[in-house]
């Protein structure tokens, strides 16, 4: 402040003040104006129609599926999604609860499908007896099936689609 | 030893001043108290406060279980420590308790005050619990969780598919199934169904 005032004639700063007055008043109004006119124009977000300092009502959790019902998959390599609750299975150094179901030698007894055989390959594609390393913790593909809608439309075409329309 | 004779002469001697039914009344009720007073005591110690009061329990197991459905669930019926772990027939329960005090000793002397030695006993730890349930066929589930009133239709697909076959055959046990499902399961490598 000190500077500023010194930068300036005082007499001229005394007869320009009510113009910079008058000024920096349309300013902060503009400024204003602006604000409460991009509120009003609403931009689709994810957040929904929430002014920003405002918390929006989060949605209910879904619910995960636990019917043991298979989805089809979206695409040829999609890893399945899982049919069923996985709470608190560990899937850690000490143990993995889903292969204690799905491992070779397991899914007799469990009748759970065996996990596919790419996951005894390692990455040389050498086959291993046991699942690989590399595929040891499941939840990094696989994930549970919640009964839940999507927040953005879904354009994705299915491969047999697009071979139907170039026919 | 002369004190030790004099008192056990006094032992011996009839009652001069009290009546026989005095005696006999006073025995009685002394015995009511003493076994209250042993009873509440052991109360007391099956209690989850009793079980979490010591460190290793309230920051190793305690906290593990608070995130199942054993600590919270859409019924709000829970199971404690005790529920588990200590069987509510009275010659099991005194049998386990002593065997806990072998605990304590264990406790006096740090054999698992850290989380690294925790983890280090914990397969052996947990192979003791395992061997008891399999023993008694998984009673304390089965104290809360009773197999003929389970609506196997009302349970999920691969719940009723096991519980209709190895479970109601009595192939296998509630444990057999269902390890780790209080707490963090220690290296499964060797245990039979990992
Ligand atoms: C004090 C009673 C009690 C004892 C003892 C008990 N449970 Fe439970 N258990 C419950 C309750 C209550 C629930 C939750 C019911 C609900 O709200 O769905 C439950 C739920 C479960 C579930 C369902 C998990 C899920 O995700 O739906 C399993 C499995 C289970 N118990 C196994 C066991 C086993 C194994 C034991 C013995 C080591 C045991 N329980 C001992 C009361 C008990
Ligand atoms: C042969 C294996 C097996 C045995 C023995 C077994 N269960 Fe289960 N149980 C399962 C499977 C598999 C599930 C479903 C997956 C899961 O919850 O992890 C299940 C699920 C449950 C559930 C949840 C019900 C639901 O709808 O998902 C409860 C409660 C339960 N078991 C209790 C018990 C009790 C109590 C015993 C002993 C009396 C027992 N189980 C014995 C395999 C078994
Ligand atoms: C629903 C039954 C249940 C409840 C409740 C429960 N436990 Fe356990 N606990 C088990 C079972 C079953 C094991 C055997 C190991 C396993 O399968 O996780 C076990 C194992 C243990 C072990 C051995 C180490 C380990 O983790 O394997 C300790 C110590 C222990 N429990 C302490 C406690 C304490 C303390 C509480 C109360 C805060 C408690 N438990 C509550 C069922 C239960």
């Amino acid at each position: 402040m000190f500077n500023l005032v010194n930068m300036f004639n005082i007499r001229l700063l005394k007869k320009s003040l009510p113009a910079l007055v008058a000024s920096v008043a349309l300013l902060t109004s503009v400024s204003f104006a602006s604000l409460t006119y991009a509120g009003q124009e609403y931009i689709s977000t994810l957040r929904g129609e929430v002014h920003l300092n405002k918390e929006p009502q989060a949605p209910a959790i879904a619910k995960v599926e636990n019917t043991d019902e298979k989805r089809q998959r979206a695409y040829p390599m999609q890893p399945p999604t899982i049919p069923h609750k996985v709470d608190n299975y560990p899937v850690n150094k000490n143990a993995n609860k889903c292969m204690s179901c799905h491992a070779r030698d397991r899914a007799e007894e469990s009748q759970a499908p065996m996990v596919s055989v790419t996951h005894f390959m390692n990455r040389d594609g050498n086959f291993l007896a046991e699942i690989s390393p590399r595929r040891y913790f499941c939840n990094q593909c696989h994930v549970v099936q919640l009964d839940s809608k999507p927040l953005v439309e879904n354009e994705f075409q299915d491969v047999y689609n697009i071979i139907g329309e170039k026919k | 030893m002369s004190t030790i004779k004099k008192y056990l002469k006094v032992l011996k001697r009839p009652s001069v001043h009290y009546s026989l039914g005095f005696l006999t009344l006073g025995g009685f009720i002394a015995g009511i108290i003493f076994w209250g007073a042993f009873n509440t005591a052991l109360e007391v110690t099956n209690t989850e406060e009793f079980c979490t009061g010591c460190h290793e329990m309230r920051d190793n197991v305690f906290e593990e279980l608070k995130t199942t459905i054993h600590y919270t669930n859409r019924s709000g019926v829970r199971a404690t420590c005790s529920d588990c772990h200590v069987p509510h027939n009275w010659t099991d329960k005194i049998a386990r308790k002593m065997q806990a005090s072998k605990e304590v000793w264990a406790k006096i002397f740090g054999t698992i005050d850290t989380r690294e030695k925790f983890l280090e006993h914990r397969r052996q730890l947990a192979g003791n619990e395992w061997r008891r349930l399999k023993a008694n066929d998984s009673l304390e589930c089965r104290n809360c969780h009773n197999f003929e009133f389970m609506d196997l239709t009302r349970q999920s697909k691969r719940a009723m598919d096991q519980h209709s076959t190895a479970l109601a055959s009595g192939e296998k046990t509630c444990i057999d199934c269902h390890k780790g499902i209080a707490h963090h399961l220690p290296d499964m490598k060797g245990v039979e169904g990992w």
